[in-house]
């Protein structure tokens, strides 16, 4: 019987292994250039990861928490060729791959040579408990917090003699605040009344989830329960005290995406307020522009990789001069011969719409294209568990206002924008006193084109560039520009910023797409009443539209 | 890339042009160049009707959808060429016919009628979004003219004319919400989606399967949001509000193209990993993520029958020709993609075994047709005209491709009328003799027709 043979020769080399340690270092499926690294990266490989993992941080080793940083962030990979866990790092196309102990460099390989140490949300979510758990003993006090933080969705896993050791020694107020509302936290749990209600009074200013969860277990627990009456009377009023302020904040959450989505339409809108509002050109290409600039910020972040953040803010000029030439031409072939022919404009500009969308999916790719956004722009301001805010709106929303003010500081105080307002007050008049009207329509168009430019820019942030990011907004544009008042810049601000608001008000209470129905229906209604706008524009100005 | 073209001179001897074109890397150009090709192709059809198959590429090379179906056209022209090395089909070759529906849902009826009518094809492979689908339906079925149709939809339909080779919702939603509930223990649902008519019966059929497995109707969060939506901001807050109840929170998205991306940033943005509300998505694939930087969704999860990871001989044979194909290292495959190679294999085999391409003859001999699919398995074309398929749930990694975390145990075969819906529970779809019926009623023994909705 071969088979059975086989296995009694196989357990037999099993018990030999177990004697002579050479021999498991013979087994283990991948080196990594230190051996007691070895049989830990092996039994990651074979799929026994937690374990592993286990091993890892129970080794007296100081680069442990490196090492599992590196398995968490995918700088730890198997380079193929070799069976061997290097350390990686990019360089352009390629990998440039370091051993792991000594951190020597040893090869350049394509990324096909390289494959990844495999890792699923189980996997992770361990990794980072077990690397938060190494870290309460950091010098550095927001390792520390990180490792405090971990422990405040599972306070039971620590004992309380322990967080009251670490309460003493730290000096450190966040991570102190942390250490305390993770001793709340297990008080309020306590069967000890006087405990559970020091537990409630201290938690009671806490509105994250877990802590409301918290004290709405005392305040909802069921009649027969050990609860002193004047405990869950504490409890109570609690939680009504913190639903008032998670209900206040929400609202401020709410303002605050309603002007974040009014600046994206602002910003959309304004290039279409100087050409539609001020030149009274139906630009269906705006959209198309706007497309345009967002390729700006995709082809000088192409040309700039390693500094991301430089090159979004490079891509502002550039964006403005490359959309506002494109503006420029169009204005020079096209639109000029079609000056007081609204419809042929419209269909004309139409055409120019689908003839750069097609240019771009020809030259670039029919695909999106992908726009990193630098460090600056992600993450968030957070006031409390329940109210923070996203920095990229934020940033956009500035921008937003920053290009508005200087686009108003624009036309109303310089000698292009006062020749601006005249030829569009009274062609005839302003040419008659001198005023080269041809040369301001091409300038004031590619003002305009620019704008939207810009505003492709901003977009290019928050949203996919791609052949078809123009159409997602040139309706939009076009509602903003009617409901403001046509011609009025600050109608165009507050106009965007009311339907921002009024959408994320209806939004949660209607669904996002009733929201936007009835946004355009009261649109039309408001239309109806009040032909101009909401800022119509008044005495000469208004003749000439 | 070869292109081979032979006319026939009146004095019948032959004249074969070969043309080699270098690849390029920009695929776009090279779309223009094959539709150009495409159309030497078709005027020289006259010549040589005897000697070729033709065979309709009926995808979107222009407007929205250009985005997903471009790869699929450049797929299909692989796969004859493939097979035109191989020595064709029935010793014939084949010939692709390739036009451009442009995104444009009754062109896309317009574009059937005139590769069957005009250029006499004999199979389509096309459509993506289920609209177009039901665009090209009786055009079809007029004509009666078979077409393979690549992409997962809603289910809730089987034609005569129609081979389903992408997942029905029994082998994508379903497996995806039992593995959520059962290996992570997600008791609270969101099921976010697009609003058109494949997210809407998905989530109708995944309500009414939750329900019946217990989950309350407060546990259950559904949310529609129009093509492109671009602003997640307040629905992201309120999933977030939704999760922090204390139960494992997980959404299902059925939310489409490229409205994924912003949702995925901004679910970044406001601090949800995959590990507190995971998301798994039954429309983001390989070729959406190579879009754009995936670190804010690495861990989140998607449901499909075939991953760009998957380790078998037959996937990297494939990967490599595509790669080689297309002239790009950094192109990527995805499921729709292995939905044309097993419904294109499919065909190449019922006509052998049929040996001829009369639609009729084909439509009997594939039923019950095996071929390999790209998992290392087989697929085979049942009687309702959908296929059997493995079901897989991968993360994904920061790289754009899924690491795979779950797969069925065996092939799950798909069904055209889901069991969990009262409108079409008791119905089923046989092609087969005697039955030949797309929705027969089990209860009431009538077959009611194609037009059934």
């Amino acid at each position: 019987m071969p088979l059975r043979l086989r296995r009694i020769f196989s357990s037999m080399l099993c018990l030999l292994c177990l004697w002579c340690p050479s021999l498991v270092l013979a087994q283990d499926s991948v080196a990594t250039g230190d051996p007691e690294l070895d049989p830990v990266f092996s039994a990651y490989v074979d799929g026994e990861r937690n374990e592993a993992l286990n091993r890892l941080a129970g080794l007296p080793r100081d680069d442990k928490r490196e090492l599992l940083t590196g398995i968490l962030e995918g700088e730890l990979m198997l380079w193929k060729a070799e069976s061997r866990v290097v350390r990686v790092k990019k360089d352009g196309r390629n990998y440039v791959i370091y051993d792991l102990a000594t951190s020597e460099e040893l090869d350049t390989v394509k990324k096909r040579r390289l494959s990844r140490l495999k890792l699923d949300n189980r996997v992770r979510s361990y990794l980072r408990d077990l690397i938060a758990s190494l870290g309460l003993q950091s010098e550095v006090a927001s390792e520390r917090l990180l490792a405090v933080r971990a422990l405040l969705s599972k306070p039971d896993s620590i004992e309380r003699e322990r967080i009251e050791q670490l309460i003493e020694a730290e000096a450190d107020t966040q991570v102190l605040n942390a250490l305390r509302a993770v001793r709340a936290r297990q008080m309020i749990a306590s069967n000890d009344p006087i405990e559970q209600r020091a537990g409630i009074d201290a938690l009671a200013e806490d509105l994250s989830p877990d802590a409301r969860r918290a004290i709405g277990e005392v305040a909802n627990a069921p009649e027969d329960s050990e609860i002193a009456p004047d405990t869950r009377e504490a409890a109570q009023l609690a939680m009504v005290i913190q639903q008032k302020a998670v209900d206040r904040f929400r609202m401020f959450e709410t303002v605050f995406f309603g002007l974040s989505l009014g600046s994206v339409l602002v910003l959309a809108a304004i290039g279409l307020a100087i050409t539609f509002g001020v030149m009274g050109v139906i630009n269906m290409a705006h959209g198309e522009l706007i497309m345009l600039g967002a390729y700006c910020a995709y082809g000088m972040q192409l040309l700039m990789p390693d500094s991301l953040a430089l090159a979004l803010l490079l891509s502002i000029p550039v964006a403005f001069i490359f959309t506002g030439a494109v503006g420029v031409l169009i204005e020079r072939t096209v639109i000029r011969f079609l000056y007081g022919r609204p419809l042929e404009t419209l269909l004309a500009t139409f055409g120019i719409s689908l003839m750069l969308q097609q240019l771009v999916r020809t030259t670039v790719s029919a695909q999106n294209v992908p726009v990193a956004n630098p460090d600056f722009m992600s993450g968030t301001i957070s006031f409390n568990p329940v109210f923070s805010l996203t920095l990229n709106r934020l940033y956009i929303l500035a921008f937003c206002l920053l290009v508005f003010f200087l686009l108003l500081l624009l036309l109303k105080r310089s000698r292009f924008g006062l020749e601006m307002r005249a030829v569009s007050q009274n062609r005839a008049m302003a040419r008659a006193m001198g005023v080269r009207s041809a040369r301001v329509d091409a300038f004031t168009f590619g003002l305009g084109a620019g704008i939207a430019g810009i505003a492709g820019v901003a977009l290019s942030q928050l949203t996919n560039v791609g052949p078809n990011l123009g159409q997602a907004y040139i309706v939009d544009s076009f509602m903003v520009v009617v409901f403001g008042g046509v011609g009025n810049l600050w109608g165009t601000l507050i106009g965007g910023m009311t339907l921002g608001v009024a959408n994320k008000l209806l939004e949660p209470w209607a669904g996002a797409i009733l929201a936007k129905v009835l946004v355009l229906v009261f649109l039309i209604l408001f239309i109806q009443r009040r032909p101009r706008g909401l800022f119509p524009q008044r005495g000469r100005a208004a003749e000439t539209h | 890339m070869h292109i081979h073209i032979r006319f026939i001179r009146e004095n019948g001897t032959e004249m074969h042009i070969k043309i080699e074109t270098s690849i390029t890397r920009c695929s776009a150009a090279r779309a223009v160049g094959t539709a150009l090709f495409a159309g030497a192709l078709t005027s020289t059809s006259a010549f040589a009707q005897d000697d070729t198959i033709k065979v309709g590429v009926l995808h979107s090379l222009s407007g929205t959808m250009a985005i997903s179906e471009t790869t699929l056209k450049d797929t299909m022209l692989m796969l004859i060429d493939q097979q035109n090395e191989k020595g064709g089909v029935l010793g014939k070759q084949l010939e692709a016919v390739v036009v451009d529906p442009a995104s444009d849902w009754p062109l896309f009826a317009e574009k059937a009628r005139e590769l069957i009518e005009v250029e006499g094809v004999a199979v389509t492979f096309g459509a993506w979004t289920s609209v177009s689908r039901k665009s090209v339906l009786p055009v079809l079925e007029e004509l009666n003219s078979p077409m393979f149709y690549p992409v997962q939809y809603e289910g809730e339909e089987s034609s005569k004319n129609v081979f389903y080779t992408g997942a029905a919702p029994n082998q994508q939603a379903i497996p995806a919400v039992d593995y959520l509930a059962n290996d992570i223990g997600v008791e609270r649902w969101v099921l976010a989606g697009t609003d058109y008519v494949y997210p809407r019966t998905t989530n109708r059929i995944l309500e009414a399967y939750l329900t019946s497995k217990g989950v309350a109707s407060e546990d259950i969060m559904i949310n529609y949001t129009p093509f492109g939506h671009s602003d997640w901001q307040s629905i992201v807050s309120e999933i977030q509000a939704f999760g922090s109840e204390g139960k494992k929170t997980a959404v299902v998205s059925t939310i489409n193209g490229d409205a994924n991306v912003p949702f995925y940033k901004e679910l970044g943005n406001q601090g949800i990993s995959a590990e507190d509300i995971p998301v798994v998505a039954f429309s983001v694939g390989e070729e959406e993520l190579s879009g754009f930087d995936t670190s804010p969704l690495v861990g989140h999860l998607a449901a499909w029958n075939y991953f760009m990871s998957v380790e078998s001989d037959v996937n990297d044979e494939f990967i490599d020709a595509w790669i080689d194909f297309i002239g790009d290292e950094d192109r990527v495959t995805n499921d729709p993609m292995e939905a044309h190679y097993i419904g294109f294999n499919m065909w190449v085999e019922a006509v052998e075994k049929a040996g001829t391409v009369d639609p009729d003859a084909v439509a009997d001999a594939i039923i019950g047709v095996t071929v390999p699919n790209l998992s290392g398995g087989f697929s085979t074309m049942m009687p309702n005209h959908h296929i059997t398929k493995p079901v897989l749930i991968g993360e994904i990694q920061d790289d754009g491709q899924f690491e795979i975390v779950w797969e069925t145990t065996g092939l799950v075969p798909g069904d055209a009328w889901s069991d969990y819906l009262d409108s079409s529970k008791n119905l089923i779809a046989s092609w087969r003799a005697p039955l030949s019926c797309g929705n027969y009623d089990v209860t009431s023994g009538v077959c009611s027709g194609q037009n059934l909705e």
